[in-house]
């Protein structure tokens, strides 16, 4: 029999136990993950939970089709590049643009368009800022109204015809992820798309009804057909319109 | 020599057979889609799986390629030919993307280069020059880069037979619809991540491979370390894929259209983007390019790394701090205040891991400091690494809220990125390519280091133009926007400001066209380095003989 000393082992310095992520890449990887995830999990998750991420207001409501067909223009011309839909609660933004932006108003926007340069004015609140011949000059030609302005000139917008077979489908994949639109919305959306355009339309009454505040005119006047102009026009004139400023109580939202 | 055939290895059976389904079903959709640019981008991956399918067989058929030996008289028998590549086309997109910088910064000055045609105006170009410089050439360098440094620093030859060439040639097909789908409107809104669904999905396959080919490398290696170096490598790569799964997200319109939906919106959508947004710069643009810092700087110096303790504490700080900073771009919007809070607590505290990499990086040339004077790679690379120090001490100021509701939405965001991205992510790359080239091709030493010291002046004197023209450009502007009159009222106009910035686009367009001048001359340098020419110098200054890395 011989006595067994157990002489207390030396600890491992936390430099030595590094060794173990030095040594099995799949360690390493596992505590990569782990740690770049929890950053990212604190900060978006409650997002979701949290009801005081997004205010309650009255007004909003989702596109009409021929306004999200202007979004997909505003957002394949890359417009999002110069121009913020972001106003931010300082005193001379409030005095230029308007009341700051709400949580709300961006609620169905696919993919957001905050923007992040201001290389141009915001335009979170541009909708009846400007009449629809002033938005269509201008975007043919910006330097015909604002001569020291360096916006490039889309006169290609108003000649283009809109093209809009897979409006309906849209209307659905917005539905998808959490965009309310109705069967009856999506069952109309193509002639409801055209009856914006055309005050005379038999459909107006009923396409008012399913899309309060929406203006019911054509965008882009001197042309017959339905062009990309009217779809973008009518998408800047419903900016930042929706939520009845007078009727928002403010106090009810403190986060 | 005679051509001997050989049979399909089972990889390349199935890369054939891959390849030729995946060529038939874009053929397929370009015929019935209805979307002219969508058709064109199926033709080209047609195309592109036609020929992968094609030159798979062919290689067989002329008995090349195929199983190689790990390898030969006891040294490895490393793959390099995909690295070549990508070093090629880092320095082919590098050029492009800067051009395209030039350009856009010319039309901010003289809205006449717009032309006014859907295919050129900014807010098409501008996603190129972004998408250009980052993915296509940082992400070449990456790859480039990777692929040698997890190559030399495991002793072992790269995984796989074809995966490699999938990677690389995938992730430039990529590009090349990346690209062109922005100039022909195919877009999903989202900065710096803007390709569409359908080229998402074929990046993640390309970007599950590049790991796997990483991964089954590293799993090869004679050391039983892993270097530092590619535990940035791993860090970049897996948490880019994350990251690039998270933000894009979405719902296609159909199997027929370009066009997609992102699942999530508003300010859910705003916060996963800059989630997104901010860790490509900290994981692409960073973690990627400390990567390469950790190898090419002691290696060049000829020391080792300054502080293996450093690099550790370095490594977990820097990748679980950045995580956290992205919602310093949206300080004062509607995302919730506590949110905001937590962003810019943790940009602030970004700053010492940062710093901490950066010290490591400079320290290492302790000892060797005077190869500075005579080696002007190491220089760039030194260089870099003190702009990556200014840019991580001015991206920390940037998010104090005080300071960003004055910088946010002007040029000088503009200016902080470009100091990152043309002084540390640009020099680092050159220094980096300008040590590959002449081991890559094994050639003595470059063409010319006096050509390296002119592209090093040229492009810094760019660098100074172009930062200090939006500091001044960009602080005026947010102290423009917010002026009062005595009788308070606003001051200025908006079209006031844009017409006060034309001065300051002239001269930054005069600071990127040095910048991409610098890079003309080193592509001259390299493409005689390749050509095996020795320009005669009277001073041969650096290492004279650079021998290629064993």
């Amino acid at each position: 029999m011989t006595a067994v000393t157990t002489q207390p082992k030396p600890r491992k310095s936390l430099w030595a136990r590094h060794k173990i992520f030095e040594t099995h890449s799949i360690v390493l990887i596992l505590g990569i993950l782990i740690v770049v995830s929890i950053g990212g999990l604190i900060e978006i998750a409650p997002l979701f939970y949290l009801q005081s991420t997004i205010e309650k207001v009255s007004g909003m409501r989702p596109y009409t089709p021929l306004e999200l067909a202007g979004r997909a223009i505003y957002v394949r011309e890359g417009c999002y590049n110069c121009h913020s839909q972001m106003i931010r609660p300082l005193r001379d933004e409030v005095e230029r643009y308007g009341h700051f932006s709400l949580a709300a108003e961006s609620m169905y926007d696919k993919p957001f368009q905050w923007g992040s340069k201001r290389t141009g004015p915001d335009l979170a609140r541009v909708g009846g800022k400007y009449s629809d011949e002033w938005q269509l000059r201008h975007l043919i030609n910006p330097r015909s109204l604002v001569p020291q302005s360096i916006m490039p000139g889309y006169p290609f917008l108003a000649q283009t015809e809109l093209r809009y077979a897979d409006i309906a489908t849209e209307l659905r994949v917005n539905r998808a992820s959490g965009v309310p639109y109705s069967d009856e919305m999506i069952a109309n959306a193509e002639s409801d798309l055209r009856t914006q355009t055309d005050p005379d339309s038999s459909t107006a009454t009923a396409f008012a009804a399913r899309y309060p505040k929406a203006e019911i005119r054509k965008f882009n006047g001197s042309a017959k057909e339905i062009t990309e102009a009217d779809a973008l026009i009518a998408y800047l004139q419903v900016l930042g319109t929706l939520v009845d400023f007078k009727l928002y109580d403010n106090k009810a939202n403190l986060r | 020599m005679a051509v001997t055939e050989r049979t399909l290895t089972v990889g390349e059976t199935a890369g054939a057979i891959l390849c030729g389904a995946f060529a038939l079903a874009a053929v397929i959709i370009a015929g019935l889609t209805h979307h002219a640019g969508y058709s064109f981008h199926m033709l080209v991956f047609a195309a592109a799986g036609a020929w992968g399918c094609f030159t798979i067989i062919n290689r067989a058929f002329d008995g090349v390629g195929g199983i190689e030996p790990l390898e030969i008289d006891g040294k490895p028998n490393y793959n390099m030919a995909p690295v070549k590549f990508a070093t090629v086309a880092a320095m082919f997109w590098g050029i492009a993307g800067f051009t395209v910088g030039l350009l856009i910064a010319l039309q901010l000055a003289f809205p006449a280069f717009n032309l006014d045609l859907p295919w050129t105006n900014f807010g098409r170009m501008r996603p190129l020059h972004t998408s250009a410089v980052i993915f296509a050439f940082g992400g070449n360098v990456l790859l480039a880069t990777s692929f040698y440094v997890v190559q030399k620093t495991s002793r072992a030859r790269l995984a796989g037979n074809l995966s490699p060439w999938f990677v690389v040639l995938g992730y430039n097909l990529f590009i090349v619809i990346a690209g062109t789908g922005y100039l022909l409107g195919i877009t999903q809104g989202k900065e710096y991540a803007e390709p569409e669904w359908y080229a998402d999905l074929f990046l993640t396959i390309v970007w599950v491979t590049y790991l796997l080919v990483f991964l089954a490398t590293l799993w090869r290696r004679k050391e039983p370390h892993i270097y530092v170096a590619n535990w940035f490598y791993l860090g970049f790569i897996v948490t880019i894929a994350v990251l690039h799964l998270g933000n894009n997200a979405a719902i296609p319109v159909s199997i027929l259209s370009p066009k997609s939906y992102i699942v999530w919106s508003g300010v859910q959508d705003a916060m996963f983007q800059w989630w997104y947004g901010h860790n490509a710069v900290g994981f692409f643009l960073t973690a990627g390019f400390l990567a390469i810092m950790y190898y090419f700087v002691p290696k060049r110096a000829e020391r080792p790394v300054y502080s293996y303790r450093l690099s550790i504490v370095h490594f977990w700080s820097l990748i679980f701090l950045y995580i956290w900073a992205g919602p310093h771009h949206l300080h004062y919007t509607a995302l919730p205040d506590w949110a905001q809070t937590l962003g810019m607590t943790f940009s602030i505290m970004l700053w010492m891991p940062s710093w901490g990499g950066m010290i490591n990086g400079m320290l290492t040339l302790a000892g060797a400091w005077d190869k500075l004077r005579t080696d002007p790679v190491l220089r760039m690379m030194v260089v870099s690494l003190a702009f990556y120090g200014m840019s991580t001490f001015e991206g920390p100021l940037m998010s104090i809220k005080a300071v960003n509701s004055l910088s946010h939405y002007t040029d000088w965001t503009i200016g902080h990125v470009h100091s990152g991205a043309l002084g540390w992510v640009g020099y680092i790359s050159f220094g980096a390519i300008y040590c590959l080239v002449p081991w890559l091709w094994k050639k003595e030493r470059l063409y010319s280091l006096k050509m390296v010291e002119w592209h090093f002046w040229v492009s810094t004197i760019g660098i100074v133009l172009y930062i200090s023209a939006m500091w001044v450009s960009g602080i005026m502007q947010g102290l423009m926007w917010r002026a009062y009159t005595s009788l308070g009222f606003l001051e200025y106009s908006f079209v006031e400001t844009t017409a006060a910035m034309h001065p300051y686009y002239v001269i930054r367009a005069m600071g990127g066209g040095l910048f991409l001048a610098g890079a003309l001359i080193m592509a001259f340098n390299l493409w005689m380095t390749v050509r095996g020419h020795q320009r005669l110098e009277e001073l041969q200054v650096g290492s004279p003989t650079i021998v290629p890395a064993e």
